[in-house]
């Protein structure tokens, strides 16, 4: 057995023999023509092809990996309109009298090195773009059909380096996985990949000529390939491929599917993220919208505090993304255990009680108004809700609809577009769940934060690892105090859900349905799995002994 | 001549994709654009030299736009910036 190692691009196994594949060497000449306008207008034949091949693969890409990641071909076909770059090859053929080839080669190879020699090492991987885009030039130049090198049978490709175009040209009925010697992360052929979803090895620099048609595995979770692996490993990824492969018909099976049980009471399922960057998590798991959007990270990411402007960028990509679904984006919840230098923040011995969330946006009304004229500029974009945390009384609550409505009538006077964002609350202190009916006069929904909700009703820190004897996530009194919560609500028209972790916990679904929860919100990867679980509950039949024992609680 | 700035908020700048859509929008118009990076600018219809910039997020760019439609140009290609970096 031989085993390489890499750069992972995606958690998944790949099993099957190797190929490997070999790309066209483009060695030219540096011979010179007598007449260079035939080579003039060669070149431009094979540019005007080119920009076609990269206009269609760009319609293959999009079916295969969606329009983000298929923008790479769509800046390749520009790339062919760029002046620059064409008046660079049309002048090693009409000035050094070269061949066409050998000019499209020099030209482009030219323009690659000014992208590597760039400091950003995204722009330095878009080298690989330049060289990409003038190799599909040569390819048609020189007659190559670079279509037949994938061979005939499925198999786990491996190469000295992909281009996105070879990369997206490959049948992907046969195509198991990639590795590669070169390649990065940043690389479009790795974001090709992982929309593909095609377990991928990058800078495996073991790989050999020697593997070619050999039995292997690609294990992407442990970022390595085994050439001809024991038997052991071949049963033990066989059992992990098989559960990723069940995995993978479960999304197939549930995506699109409403979240309704057997006998039709459907309820929302939403996703929590932290930024803009778990939107593709959010698309791939079909959430039905995000019930919880931890606005900390435009905090957390900053060395000063971010401005209205920027904060409204991300807000508004983010709801504009996904609109018309809903996005609930929580105001500012610092404090505890996330802190920031540039706030100043006194150092406190018992932050869990202390100086966060709305204390701390209520007491430093300009900094809360960045947020909220941010929130409501974005607003305008999509369909979103506000909601405060750490509320434990209507007095905070009126006083941050207050300063809601005063930004509101300032953006007004701005001149300034808005739409109508829901508002809510976190119901996440004993004392909020006390005085629910009150608070749910002020506001359309509730979200109970059963994390703190739980922390705080237990008197139990829930990173203290001692307490764990001690701690009952599925204790009796959280239990009621979300079921006086989702009552509470419903008796003043406010929908009522959860976004805390207990909204993934399956052993507890059919119970919050049975208590009548409007919408639970959990990580992406929850999603289906939770999906399924609210599928195959039929509210009709007797209670299972799993939720007999937690509604006895509520007695 | 229309002269108007702007800060780069996408993570990852004036990026491959979003790059060749502008010089494709700065195109519609009888307009030249310039943009201006420090010490260093380039024509925005130039893809390459747009992209050699190596624009980045937190950057301040100055961008001119000079012709005989430069009031629409310079509205919609201010938009285009704001929409896509």
């Amino acid at each position: 057995m031989q085993v390489g190692t890499g750069i992972s691009i995606l958690n998944g196994i790949a099993i099957g023999k190797i190929k490997i594949f070999k790309a066209p060497t483009y060695e030219i000449s540096d011979s010179l023509v007598e007449d260079p306008i035939p080579e003039l207008d060669r070149y431009e034949k094979a540019r005007v092809k080119a920009q076609e091949q990269q206009n269609a693969l760009y319609k293959k890409a999009v079916k295969a990996a969606g329009e983000d990641s298929a923008g790479i071909f769509e800046f390749h076909a520009e790339m062919l309109d760029d002046d620059d770059l064409n008046d660079s090859v049309k002048s090693i053929i009409a000035d050094q009298k070269h061949t066409a080839e050998y000019a499209v080669k020099q030209g482009f190879a030219n323009m690659a090195q000014m992208f590597k020699e760039m400091d950003n090492p995204y722009f330095q991987a878009r080298s690989t773009d330049v060289i990409d885009v003038g190799n599909c030039v040569l390819d048609i130049l020189l007659g190559n059909d670079t279509e037949s090198m994938q061979g005939t049978e499925p198999c786990i490709l491996v190469a000295e380096d992909l281009a996105p175009s070879d990369t997206v040209k490959l049948d992907k009925s046969k195509l198991l996985g990639m590795i590669t010697r070169e390649g990065s992360s940043n690389s479009h052929t790795a974001i090709l990949a992982r929309s593909m979803n095609t377990p991928t090895l990058i800078q495996c620099k073991q790989i050999d000529d020697s593997w070619d048609g050999k039995f292997a595995i690609l294990d992407g979770y442990n970022s390595c390939v085994y050439v001809e692996p024991t038997q052991d490993l071949i049963d033990t990824l066989t059992a992990k491929h098989n559960e990723d492969l069940k995995k993978e018909a479960l999304l197939k099976e549930l995506k699109g599917k409403t979240n309704t049980t057997i006998d039709g009471r459907t309820i929302k399922v939403f996703a929590n993220i932290g930024g803009p960057q778990d939107i593709g998590a959010v698309q791939e798991n079909d959430a039905e919208g995000i019930g919880l959007f931890r606005s900390e990270f435009v905090y957390l990411g900053s060395t000063k505090e971010p401005t209205e402007d920027e904060q409204f960028e991300a807000y508004k990509r983010v709801v504009e993304t996904l609109a018309p679904k809903l996005v609930v984006i929580r105001t500012c919840d610092i404090g505890a255990d996330k802190t920031i230098d540039w706030m100043n923040l006194d150092h406190e011995t018992n932050p869990a009680l202390g100086y966060r969330a709305i204390r701390i946006c209520l007491t430093r009304k300009d900094f809360f108004k960045r947020q909220l004229r941010a929130l409501l500029r974005a607003s305008a974009y999509g369909n979103m809700g506000i909601m405060f945390p750490m509320i434990i009384s209507v007095r905070e609550v009126r006083e941050a609809k207050e300063i809601l409505a005063e930004c509101r009538r300032e953006l007004e006077n701005e001149n300034v577009k808005m739409g109508n964002p829901q508002i809510g609350i976190m119901v996440e202190t004993p004392a909020a769940v006390l005085c629910a009916d009150e608070l749910a006069e002020e506001v359309d929904f509730f979200s109970l934060g059963t994390n703190d909700l739980t922390q705080y009703t237990t008197a139990i820190d829930r990173v203290n690892a001692k307490l764990e004897p001690f701690a009952d996530s599925h204790h009796p009194a959280v239990l009621r105090e979300i079921k006086m919560t989702i009552d509470a609500g419903h008796r003043h028209n406010c929908w009522v859900g959860i976004c805390g972790e207990l909204g993934a916990d399956l052993a507890l679904t059919e119970t919050f349905l049975r208590m009548g929860i409007d919408e639970l919100s959990v990580n992406a990867k929850s999603v289906l799995p939770l999906r399924k679980e609210i599928r195959s509950i039929d509210l009709s039949k007797p209670m299972s002994e799993k939720a007999q024992k937690f509604m006895n609680y509520l007695k | 001549m229309k002269e108007f700035t702007y800060t780069i908020t996408d993570p990852v700048g004036i990026h491959a994709r979003p790059a060749g859509l502008l010089t494709k929008e700065v195109k519609k118009y009888a307009s030249t654009f310039t943009l201006t990076k420090g010490d260093k600018s380039a024509d925005m219809s130039k893809l390459m030299k747009l992209m050699s910039l190596g624009v980045v997020q937190g950057d301040t760019v100055t961008i001119k736009v000079e012709g005989p439609d430069e009031e629409t140009a310079a509205a919609a290609v201010e938009q285009f910036m704001k929409d896509n970096f």
